[in-house]
């Protein structure tokens, strides 16, 4: 087991660098930093003095790769790739344009982020599982029939439809909540309860249809023929066999998107004013702070990455006809 | 006579270009029966056709607004002829009136006077504060209380009009189908009573709604006086452009690599699947957000590209469908590389291998034939999610350009008008309902091609 964890890690190694040399052509190679100074400038105030200023404070004047001006060892370590980019890996992500370290910033950031996105992704998870599993328990019938209708009319509307109109009903209309905002400590819950729930009622359309039919593809094996055969009552089938049984598709298809929740959700934090990472990407996106950006899309891919390696895992505990190869 | 001059965007090219590749696999696939007999399948099923007809009347919209052109502007005789800046299509000259009828701000629907209060001069009476009169809402009206019968009057008109031309269309459909009750009863190898029922709905909808457009502003106006109505009609070209076009962009490159990896296997599948798990490791909004950043500069430090802010936009637009295929194509191509590595263990691939066909040969004349299923399906299924992404990528600021009118854009620009006393609604209800039934008809309609396309659910 542990060296099959230990092969996996190996492996992610190369993608990483992989992720690391995409974003560092996309962000020094498709423009070049002179581009990105005139673009954070403004029109007005540039001009060459300027535009090396800018680069010198930022440290984007060196050379790209090689640095043949620096001696020794530092022709390779005084360039903007190594100092930019390599240096990510080991958490140093360098300045924001306000000057505040990215690194401390994404570590104070995280609880806030988590504080949404745990209790959204858990609560969600119990609602669709039971709504699926009620859909499928009532299969061909006409209540499963409207279900699914429902299913597929929820899936079809914006997301940005459930928080602007959950806002609104709820926290303007109705006052039930505040309609955004963060607290500290355990005072916080009033600010939680309502972006979790709009997170929870938009996710249910597309999450329930899968489940369904995740539980009805169970539903069709042989297992279940036999248990029937045996004369188990449908109930004891069901809850005994196949949602057991069920879940463990369900569960593994998820565990990938676990380490995710730390980065949070674009569209609820900003909305809902919570000083998350996701509304740190989106504020760092409309200031153009590239370096921002950078740093969120190398942690993003890194929590991926252990996303995937827990699926891998996962598939390994619950199935133990898969073996560590 | 006044001159024009044909203006061909980018993305007019492309959509052009879909729509003859739209044509000429419809012609091939008239030719291979099995793929005959599956379209046949969504040809029977009801909610495959009535969302059918939703999405084929959104496309003519889509197809009408990707006609455009530049007027002449008036200039002296013996002059050069001058262009206006202002691109038009050919569904701006359509409903003429909707576009040009601009009121000063926010008016709700069918209103005859404006949201605002306004100080005014009454000769007599000195400054008021009072609700003006709109400029064009109504101003046919000489007492703004007979709106009501004014507007029953026009709708009873149109519904006429519906009811006498559906019947016609309905009367030659049975005539064709073997009577009125075959086709009531769904008796018919194409599902006519879905579709003559979704026509039903859909006239009796549009026709009055159009006819009072000419009059009222019907979804209200915006924060600059611009119809809703208006900008709606224009969305639905952005929302088809990002759906579609984007898959043309992304589905050669999944095809291909997928089919290669699969075949070939060896070093090719290994470099094929590192470079489509190293694009899938970068979380999807953040790889777009990176991309559209650096594409709004080299966009912004090149002016000279664009004759005019309609080709910047047109240029951004179809980027971010680039952008939003190099993102999507992994999913895909993993499907297809899977489903080629057991393909090519089947006997006929092997018979055909020794028999010495060329591998590209295999591939095109074997593999891809039998891949098609899930190139379809793949393919409008991803239709409803990137009309949802544009949406929210719009909102974030990464979207289409803000000047370019998107669902996206009109949901950005109105978020803030429900804070608003009494309540803007009218901009936000028309946006999400046009979105969501664009979407709800796209959806339904996958599942209908998914269902006669899948051989597991047969």
């Amino acid at each position: 087991m542990l060296a099959y964890i230990v092969r996996r890690l190996l492996y992610a190694i190369p993608i990483l660098i992989g992720v690391n040399l995409i974003t560092f052509a996309l962000f020094f190679i498709v423009n070049t930093p002179d581009d990105m100074a005139r673009m954070q400038l403004g029109i007005k105030r540039v001009t060459p003095e300027a535009i090396d200023k800018w680069k010198a404070e930022r440290g984007y004047d060196k050379p790209l790769f090689v640095n043949s001006a620096a001696p020794g060892l530092s022709t390779v370590t005084e360039t903007i790739f190594f100092e930019k980019s390599a240096r990510m890996f080991v958490g140093d992500f360098g300045r924001a344009e306000d000057g505040r370290d990215i690194a401390r910033e994404i570590g104070a950031r995280m609880g806030p982020s988590l504080a949404i996105a745990l209790p959204t992704f858990i609560l969600g998870l119990f609602v669709t599982v039971s709504l699926a599993l009620i859909l499928a328990f009532f299969r061909a019938t006409a209540f499963d029939f409207w279900g699914v209708v429902l299913c597929v009319a929820a899936m079809s509307i914006s997301g940005l439809f459930y928080i602007i109109g959950g806002q609104y009903l709820i926290a303007k209309v109705w006052k039930l909540v505040p309609i955004s905002g963060f607290g500290d400590g355990l005072d916080a819950w009033r600010f939680l309860v309502l972006p979790v729930f709009i997170g929870v009622l938009s996710g249910i359309g597309s999450s329930t249809r899968w489940y369904r039919t995740i539980f009805l593809e169970e539903v069709s094996k042989d297992y279940v023929r036999t248990a029937r055969a045996k004369g188990l009552p449908e109930t004891i089938v069901f809850f005994r066999h196949i949602l057991r049984n069920a879940l463990i598709p369900i569960l593994t298809g998820v565990v990938v998107v676990i380490p995710l929740l730390f980065m949070g959700s674009l569209l609820t934090e900003s909305f809902f004013g919570i000083p998350g990472l996701g509304s740190y990407t989106i504020d760092a996106i409309q200031a153009q702070d590239f370096a921002v950006v950078r740093s969120m899309v190398f942690i993003g891919s890194v929590l991926y990455i252990v996303g995937l390696i827990l699926t891998d895992i996962s598939y390994t505990l619950v199935d133990p006809r898969i073996r560590f190869s | 006579m006044m001159g024009f001059q044909i203006v061909v965007l980018w993305s007019d090219v492309l959509v052009w270009l879909l729509l003859a590749t739209g044509i000429g696999v419809g012609v091939l696939i008239a030719r291979s029966p099995p793929l005959l007999a599956a379209w046949r399948r969504v040809g029977a099923s009801r909610a495959g056709m009535a969302s059918a007809t939703v999405l084929l009347a959104f496309l003519c919209v889509g197809l009408l607004d990707s006609l455009h052109y530049r007027v002449a502007l008036d200039g002296k005789q013996g002059d050069k002829t001058q262009y206006a800046i202002e691109v038009l299509s050919l569904l701006d000259a359509l409903v003429g009136p909707l576009r040009t009828e601009n009121e000063k701000t926010y008016s709700a629907p069918f209103a005859t006077h404006l949201y605002a209060k306004e100080t005014v001069d009454r000769p007599g009476q000195g400054t008021v504060r009072e609700f003006p009169r709109l400029k064009f809402g109504g101003a046919h009206l000489d007492d703004p209380a007979a709106l009501v019968d004014d507007v029953g009057v026009t709708a009873f008109r149109s519904v006429a009009l519906v009811t006498l031309g559906w019947l016609a269309l309905a009367g030659v459909v049975a005539l064709r189908c073997g009577g009125w009750r075959a086709v009531w009863r769904g008796d018919t190898a194409f599902a006519w009573n879905a579709v003559l029922a979704t026509l039903a709905v859909m006239l009796l909808v549009l026709v009055p709604l159009f006819a009072l457009a000419g009059q009222y502003h019907v979804f209200g106006t915006d924060k600059v006086g611009q119809d809703v109505l208006y900008q709606i009609l224009k969305s639905v070209r952005t929302a088809l452009i990002i759906g579609l076009v984007t898959t043309l962009v992304m589905l050669p490159v999944a095809v291909l690599l997928g089919i290669v990896a699969g075949y070939f296997r060896g070093w090719v599948d290994d470099l094929i699947q590192y470079l489509y798990t190293v694009l899938n490791s970068i979380p999807g909004v953040l790889l777009i957000a990176a991309a559209v950043l650096m594409m709004q500069v080299v966009i912004d430090s090149h002016p000279e590209w664009f004759a005019t802010a309609a080709e910047r936009a047109d240029l951004r637009l179809l980027a971010l469908c680039f952008i939003l295929g190099i993102t999507s194509w992994t999913g895909l191509c993993r499907l297809l590389r899977g489903e080629t590595l057991k393909l090519r263990e089947l006997e006929y691939i092997q018979a055909a291998q020794a028999f010495g066909v060329s591998n590209w040969r295999i591939i095109l004349r074997h593999i891809l034939p039998n891949l098609m299923h899930i190139v379809i399906i793949a393919l409008v299924m991803d239709f409803s999610g990137l009309v949802l992404a544009e949406a929210v990528l719009s909102y974030v600021g990464i979207g289409v350009d803000p000047t370019m009118t998107s669902f996206g854009t009109m949901i950005n620009n109105a978020r803030m008008e429900l804070g608003r006393e009494p309540v803007v609604w009218w901009s936000l209800a028309a946006a999400f309902s046009a979105m969501f039934i664009l979407v709800l008809a796209a959806n339904l309609f996958a599942d209908a091609v998914r269902d006669a396309f899948d051989p597991r659910a047969a």
